[in-house]
């Protein structure tokens, strides 16, 4: 991999030297993956904005991309690499290039970095993400009416504020339509990598889930649980639709392409400025996956009823009364979440019997 | 809190065979290669044209046992590659090995492109008669797919063949001190190239494990590693062929142990049981320890030095 992206860098140089004459022609924007384009889940669907950017902006705006950059130095070279090719504006992709983006940012005060799903910023340096909590609220909802087991399993990535929230909308809303629901959390401690997460899965299946949910980008636990023959499972970053109308019942879409477009169109105008966007159902960077028919249709009449609450700001995903794990009051009747304390959440409601790796 | 019960310990035992089957068929491979003296640091990038391979003949004929036979060959002829620039134009093996995992990794993504979210045809378990119906050991033993039982049955030929045959001691020698083996009258070169190409095509039958019953579909860079994992338990092994299974068995196994005990709700904080397939392969291997690496690993051989 190190290699890998030592001469994606090396490749990216060379075009610096080709490419110079013709500078100021096409804003150049450069996008960094964490995973390949193909993985059918959360970078394919960046690839989806990136490509609409190109399609919106024709011959005015220029994209490059480079694909599975691990989080960590090799995100440096490449950010460093993109930057000095004459990239206006980068997007990294992945929380884990926080810390860099930051830093390659400090050493090109001139170039416009937008860093998805993290929270420190700059003059330079906007972050974005989805809140796609909300969606997780919707998956919730209709996990807790479709199990028989009462055990729901899910495949987490990494113990971050993002996952956990997105475990805790979840669970709260499959608890609320279903007290006895169950949750079995395996931490995979990776985005991609299918055999683990078919393996997880299983794992997951052997135990009794009848629900899977995934916050990991392949579709391998879908087709696990195709596998498996009565497990249910939800799209995950992508509508992994190739699965509906079951396992996959319904999906969480990222789309991020009218951000991008809008943002490259700010920095084409000169407006550009470092902000923080947190956008959910309600202005489209959340989508959920059409709801198949393998849900009754009386559990997909009150999701679709959630849906439509949460777009239009009626319903907070995370209202309360709701109490910590431990029993003390987090929200009371009828208060809503504030934004700082969901991007730091780094604890599990009550109800969730298990432990968060520190 | 902890659910142990919930653990079924048959599944469990069933399920490492087939979680260690990919690593372990691209380490039987890899371990041929390097007791005929080359290092082959390539093999995710062979595992992963494997995959492909294997996955594209599998769809387009409709059948599981075509995909593992293109996977085979796919894998071969990526090895060829190396073994041609190692053996005759005499490049690094290191630097060679590396360049052909990128390429690998590059021309898997090409020949992919158009079969992502496909399903591969289904390649049903073995229900072996009688057999399979032993209580406890049946279920874990005799039910899976064909090929756990193939890797299985590769390992005791290779051990069969570097212990027994003539031409086995003939690769040993090779690997051991290739200017005897050639002073001998043995043609190095060749022995090489059939190695290498041996090893090429098992990690193909890895690779091709993984997206044809592991995952069961095509994804750009599945392995996700595999392949250096399939090379340091080779180097664990000590380069005997039980030992990597046992190596790759145990790696399988904690790996699927950790996970379900993540699931159960141990109380073991997750972070140790995540490490614990790693350094639990390391430290049991490391302990039963006892060869060393053959004596011309990873050195050119031109017959005029």
């Amino acid at each position: 991999m190190t290699i890998k992206t030592f001469l994606t860098g090396a490749t990216l140089a060379a075009g610096l030297a080709t490419g110079a004459a013709a500078q100021d022609d096409p804003t150049t924007v450069g996008f960094v993956y964490v995973g390949p384009v193909g993985d059918g889940g959360w970078t394919y669907e960046h690839n989806q904005g990136r490509l609409a950017v190109e399609e919106h902006f024709g011959d005015a705006v220029e994209t490059v991309f480079v694909e599975s950059v691990p989080e960590g130095a090799d995100a440096v070279r490449v950010m460093t690499q993109m930057a000095l090719q004459g990239a206006d504006l980068i997007f990294t992709t992945s929380f884990g290039y926080m810390d860099q983006t930051i830093e390659v940012a400090s050493q090109f005060p001139d170039v416009k970095f937008e860093h998805a799903t993290g929270y420190k910023r700059a003059d330079n340096v906007s972050t974005y993400s989805a809140r796609f909590y909300e969606g997780r609220a919707v998956q919730g909802h209709i996990a807790g009416q479709m199990t028989e087991s009462n055990i729901i399993g899910y495949i987490a990535s990494y113990p971050i504020p993002e996952v956990i929230r997105g475990i805790n909308a979840a669970y709260l809303h499959a608890a609320e339509v279903n007290p006895d629901v169950e949750f079995r959390i395996v931490w995979a401690y990776t985005w991609f990598d299918p055999a683990k997460e078919a393996e997880a899965a299983n794992v997951l299946i052997e135990q009794g889930a009848d629900v899977i949910l995934q916050h990991t980008d392949s579709t391998a636990p879908q087709a696990a649980a195709q596998a498996a023959g009565d497990v249910v499972t939800f799209g995950q970053a992508s509508d992994m639709y190739e699965f509906a109308p079951f396992p996959r019942v319904s999906s969480i879409i990222d789309d991020w392409a009218p951000y991008y477009i809008d943002r490259v169109q700010a920095v084409i105008d000169g407006t550009w400025e470092s902000t923080d966007t947190w956008d959910g159902i309600g202005p489209g960077m959340v989508a959920i996956g059409e709801i198949t028919d393998a849900v009754p249709a009386e559990i997909k009449a009150s999701a679709e009823d959630m849906i439509e609450r949460l777009r239009t700001g009626e319903y907070h995903a995370f209202t309360g009364p709701i109490n910590r794990q431990d029993g003390s009051v987090w929200l009371a009747e009828g208060e809503t979440a504030d934004d700082g304390t969901l991007l730091g959440m780094d604890f599990y409601v009550e109800g969730i019997d298990a432990e968060i790796p520190q | 809190m902890m659910d142990l019960s919930s653990i079924n310990p048959i599944l469990l035992v069933a399920s490492l065979m087939v979680a260690a089957t990919p690593i372990l068929l691209a380490a039987i491979g890899e371990l041929v290669v390097e007791r005929s003296g080359v290092l082959n640091l390539g093999v995710e990038g062979m595992m992963i044209t494997g995959a492909v391979c294997g996955f594209v003949v599998a769809v387009n004929s409709g059948s599981p046992w075509l995909g593992f036979i293109g996977a085979a060959v796919g894998g071969a002829l990526l090895s060829l590659v190396f073994g041609v620039l190692t053996q005759f134009f005499l490049s690094n093996q290191v630097a060679t090995g590396l360049a052909l995992t990128l390429f690998g990794l590059g021309l898997s993504a090409l020949i992919g492109q158009g079969y992502i979210g496909i399903k591969a045809p289904a390649f049903p378990d073995w229900d072996i008669p009688i057999l399979g119906d032993i209580p406890i050991i049946g279920p874990i033993v005799f039910q899976h797919d064909p090929m756990v039982y193939v890797g299985l049955l590769i390992v005791a030929g290779v051990w069969a063949f570097l212990t027994y045959s003539r031409a086995g001691l003939i690769l040993r020698a090779v690997g051991e001190n290739h200017e005897a083996a050639h002073a001998l009258g043995y043609h190095v070169m060749r022995v090489r190239m059939l190695a290498i190409m041996f090893g090429g095509a098992c990690a193909g039958l890895g690779g091709a494990y993984l997206s044809l019953v592991r995952v069961p579909q095509w994804t750009e860079g599945m392995t996700a590693g595999a392949g250096w994992i399939a090379l340091a338990i080779v180097v664990f092994a000590s380069w005997r062929p039980w030992r990597l299974l046992l190596g790759a068995y145990l790696f399988g196994g904690v790996t699927v142990l950790q996970l379900n005990l993540q699931a159960a709700g141990a109380a073991i904080a997750v972070e140790y049981l995540s490490m614990a397939p790693y350094l639990a392969t390391i430290a049991v291997l490391v302990i039963m320890r006892a060869g060393r690496a053959p004596g011309s690993l990873g050195q050119s051989f031109h017959a005029s030095r």
